[in-house]
């Protein structure tokens, strides 16, 4: 494909073009084993700015490893990440979140027993730079802080729309909606990268429209780069710019949509095809 | 009021006039509120003038002249209630359309009043609008108010609030006299707005008000129940409804009373609760629902709790009704009272949201007399009122102290009503419509030469001078052996049992009555789940033969009822069947204030009224429907026809 071409991405349905930008994250020639088990073998990809990237592969693929060598959680035995320029052979989770990656999880991980908004509040934690003493007494900088993040958070949930569940514990709401909850903890951070991992498991075709919308809204309005994760082809094939597919911890295709769609090997491997 | 605002008063004769006043006689009290961000947002009564005086010079900078229609779109929000202001004050006529519809009736409405300006809330119903543009050529602007999603729009006729508003201030500046001279030019025989009726029959009339007959009627209203500027009311109904134009609009322009605008149609419930309306009117359907939620949730409570509660609504059954009426109570049964207000009545009224109201209403259609009996028995003055788009629904409505359950009030102050020989009720009212929007061979139809207006609905008068409605009139009709037959007399006495979401009964000129029920998945779930009843959904839950056992006793009652009015006894129901799917206005079903259409659904299930009628005991049938998002998909079932007992009264009569 001629470079030019790579810079533009035409968006299905919106007629919209918009311009990727510099590759924001590298990832180069990264291994990952547990024990005896390989679970990420020499697998190197970019993600440019504003491109919605996808990671598909079947199951055990090491897709949501993958994740977890981005945002440091698990630190790769040979490659190195390169994040806005840095180029590290390890990065720990913080360091990540301080630098702006933020990310959703395939098991929804918030706190059942808290609010939606408490929920979301977490997500800023990093940004709260008022002393314990002051948080307590809910005095001057603290107090500012707090009206400042409350603002951030409910620009969110007016964004994703979650309004009438604000006060709700996030225990006692449906599946569709914790997701969307996860989604507006991770945007609370104002993360430059967005790592989703499954964000449409489990849901029906109404939920997975809405967060595909989400999703894209989100890549519009705030210019945030996001990688997913996905098993639902459709969802994967309508939002993604680009799409990595890996297999064994492989990469086996990086390509647009329609390349993908008619890549042979993808085609085996992935999609199923009897040999 | 001072003297000299008193004259004022008698000087603002339109709407944008009234507006104005009000920012010299109160610029510091609150006009409207918004929820927006979590934070309730106000603005004062000067703030809402500039900003209409702002919107208004926005429009006319961008062509919006006298005698335009401007289209507004979306839930009730501040700008576009300012929209209808600015449109008034420029000389045009504002036109509100339903938020939920869907192209087609919004392409008519466009077609039909020549819309060249529309003002909507956000996407949704710009991607309408711009969907529609092959076919409306004429639309040169649409304004938005949410900007959000529309980032990358880039047709011409496109323009942000935002935009609008700046425009309209530079053109303020460059011509200062502009908007006051254009407000002037107003006079009180102009149309202020064109409301289109839902249309149980037919396509859609524009009704034509007068700023004389809106303003007329609304100071009707705020001086029969004494309005006053400390009012304050939730604005949640469709803005295209005559009733919210009424109450959030023109009776809020008269007073000058706080509008308060919920956040999201969700959020409606905390919404009311934090804001506590001290006025508030909603259809009987809301008034249901809410009724239907405490119900379900005191099923939940604790045993003491739920004790404590029937104990005292029985308290609050016996005497509650009467002490709000003031009528003489015995002192035990006063006390019981006080000590249940203290422990139940006062609580349940804040988790409704209701501490503050002083004045609630509701109308549009009946509401269940044990509805009504239990709101003002825990000390809500429910009232009902009668009236249509064609008259500002000022014609009938309950004083204070006398609500009757069965009845929608007396004529108020300035209406003349008669009931003709046919049985209709014919009107003369101040709030009286100009006339149908380009229809002069509809305006004449429904007015009659002495100026009265023919409300399509059939009642009368009972000892006390107050008004019973039993039906639209056209739809009153007879069975074979020339009983009166009265089908949404008998569907509404279907509906008030919380286990029946809508009826459609048949039985003109036919040998007996039957009717379809939908029942409320709500509550037959609720009552299926106590029983360990398994269900899958509407379809498999409306099929069971428990539950047509449930809805075979409510048809029983309905029928003994029945049986105890002399003029209606012959017309109890005779067989009915759940229907497989429910009734819905996306597939033409029920008009968008949700009444059915009993003609269309009638002529839909054609088998199902044959199997009705032709004795067979089920019936296989197929109906396509229409998805929110517009794809339509086929139900298929098998649905069970039911036979009920008549009512013993008639039994012994025979």
């Amino acid at each position: 494909m001629a470079a030019s071409a790579n810079n533009k991405a035409d968006r299905k349905g919106s007629g919209v073009t918009r311009t990727l930008g510099e590759p924001i994250i590298s990832v180069d020639n990264i291994s990952l084993s547990f024990g005896g088990v390989n679970a990420l073998s020499g697998v190197s990809f970019h993600v440019r700015r504003r491109e919605v990237l996808a990671i598909i592969g079947p199951n055990g693929a090491g897709k949501s490893s993958l994740l977890n060598v981005i945002n440091g959680v698990y630190h790769p035995s040979e490659g190195t990440v390169t994040y806005k320029g840095l180029t590290q052979h390890q990065m720990r989770p913080h360091q990540a979140a301080s630098r702006g990656i933020a990310r959703t999880f395939q098991n929804i991980a918030l706190f059942k027993g808290m609010t939606v908004l408490d929920n979301i509040m977490t997500g800023r934690t990093l940004k709260m730079h008022a002393g314990f003493l002051w948080q307590c007494l809910y005095l001057g900088k603290a107090r500012r802080e707090e009206i400042e993040h409350r603002m951030k958070v409910e620009g969110i949930i007016d964004f994703l729309q979650i309004e009438s569940i604000r006060k709700t514990p996030v225990g006692r709401l449906p599946y569709g909606l914790q997701k969307r909850v996860e989604l507006g903890r991770a945007l609370a951070a104002e993360p430059d990268l967005l790592l989703l991992d499954e964000p449409m498991a489990g849901m029906n075709v109404e939920e997975k429209q809405d967060m595909c919308r989400f999703i894209l809204d989100v890549n519009d309005e705030f210019g945030t780069t996001i990688v997913l994760i996905e098993h639902d082809m459709g969802v994967v094939m309508d939002i993604c710019d680009r799409i990595v597919v890996l297999d064994y911890g492989r990469k086996i295709g990086d390509g647009t949509p329609e390349e993908i769609r008619s890549n042979k090997e993808v085609i085996d491997a992935y999609l199923g095809v009897a040999h | 009021m001072t003297q000299s605002a008193a004259a004022e008063m008698a000087v603002a004769d339109t709407f944008p006039k009234l507006l104005l006043q009000h920012a010299r006689v109160r610029p510091n009290r609150v006009a409207i509120r918004e929820k927006d961000l979590g934070i309730w947002q106000s603005w004062t009564w000067s703030e809402a003038a500039d900003e209409v005086r702002w919107l208004a010079c926005g429009l006319a900078a961008r062509g919006f002249r006298r005698g335009m229609n401007l289209a507004i779109v979306g839930d009730n929000r501040p700008r576009l209630y300012w929209a209808f202001a600015a449109a008034q004050a420029l000389g045009g006529v504002p036109v509100p359309i339903y938020q939920d519809s869907v192209s087609q009736e919004i392409l008519f409405v466009l077609d039909n009043a020549e819309v060249r300006f529309a003002i909507v809330e956000d996407q949704e119903q710009v991607d309408k609008l711009l969907e529609l543009l092959p076919q409306a050529p004429n639309l040169e602007l649409i304004c938005y108010d949410d900007p959000r999603g529309l980032r990358n729009y880039a047709q011409p006729q496109l323009i942000p609030y935002d935009e609008l508003r700046i425009a309209g201030r530079e053109f303020d500046e460059k011509n200062p006299g502009f908007f006051l001279r254009e407000v002037d030019a107003g006079s009180a025989g102009d149309i202020c707005v064109i409301l289109y009726t839902s249309g149980t029959t037919g396509k859609p009339k524009g009704v034509c008000h007068t700023h004389r007959s809106f303003i007329a009627a609304a100071s009707g209203d705020v001086s029969f129940d004494r309005f006053t500027e400390d009012e304050s009311v939730l604005s949640y109904l469709p803005m295209a409804w005559v009733g919210d134009h009424l109450f959030s609009y023109a009776q809020a322009m008269v007073a000058g009373f706080t509008v308060n605008c919920p956040e999201s149609s969700e959020t409606v419930m905390t919404d009311l609760r934090e804001i506590g309306p001290t006025y508030y009117f909603a259809p009987p359907r809301v008034f249901e629902n809410l009724l239907t939620q405490v119900m379900i949730r005191m099923d939940d409570a604790a045993r003491l709790k739920k004790w404590l509660f029937h104990y005292f609504m029985n308290v609050a059954r016996r005497c509650g009704a009467e002490i709000l009426d003031g009528t003489p109570v015995p002192i035990v049964a006063r006390l019981q009272y006080l000590l249940g207000d203290l422990l139940v009545y006062g609580p349940l009224r804040n988790v409704l949201g209701m501490s503050r109201v002083r004045v609630a209403y509701t109308g549009g259609a009946a509401i269940g007399p044990d509805l009504h009996r239990f709101y003002r028995s825990i000390g809500i003055n429910l009232k009902q009122l009668y009236g249509q788009t064609e008259t500002a629904v000022y014609v009938c409505k309950q004083p204070d102290g006398e609500a009757k359950l069965d009845s929608v009030g007396q004529p108020l102050p300035g209406v003349e009503l008669k009931v003709a020989a046919s049985g209709e009720v014919l009107v003369r009212t101040p709030g009286m419509l100009k006339e149908y929007y380009k229809r002069p061979d509809a305006t004449v139809e429904s007015i009659t030469p002495d100026g009265y207006f023919m409300t399509g609905d059939a009642g009368f008068f009972d000892d006390d001078g107050h008004l019973k409605i039993i039906d639209r009139a056209k739809d009153v009709g007879k069975l074979d052996d020339g009983t009166l037959f009265a089908p949404q007399f008998l569907e509404n006495k279907l509906k008030f049992f919380p286990y029946v979401k809508e009826a459609v009964c048949f039985g003109d000129r036919r040998d007996m009555v039957c009717a379809f029920v939908n029942i409320d998945v709500q509550a037959v779930g609720n009552w299926a789940e106590k029983l360990g009843l398994a269900y899958a959904g509407y379809v498999d839950l409306a099929s069971k033969p428990q539950v047509y056992e449930l809805i075979a006793s409510c048809v029983e009652k309905v029928n003994a009822d029945l049986a105890r009015e002399p003029h209606l006894s012959g017309s109890q129901i005779r067989r009915f069947l759940i229907l497989h799917k429910e009734l819905d206005a996306d597939d033409d079903e029920l008009t968008r204030t949700r009444k059915v259409r009993r003609g269309f659904i009638g002529e839909k299930y054609a088998p199902l009224v044959s199997a009705l009628y032709g004795g067979a005991h089920s019936c296989r049938i197929e109906t396509q429907v229409r998805f929110e998002d517009g794809r339509t998909g086929t139900v298929r079932a098998e649905v069970r026809v039911c036979d009920v007992k008549a009512g013993s009264y008639a039994a012994k009569a025979a």
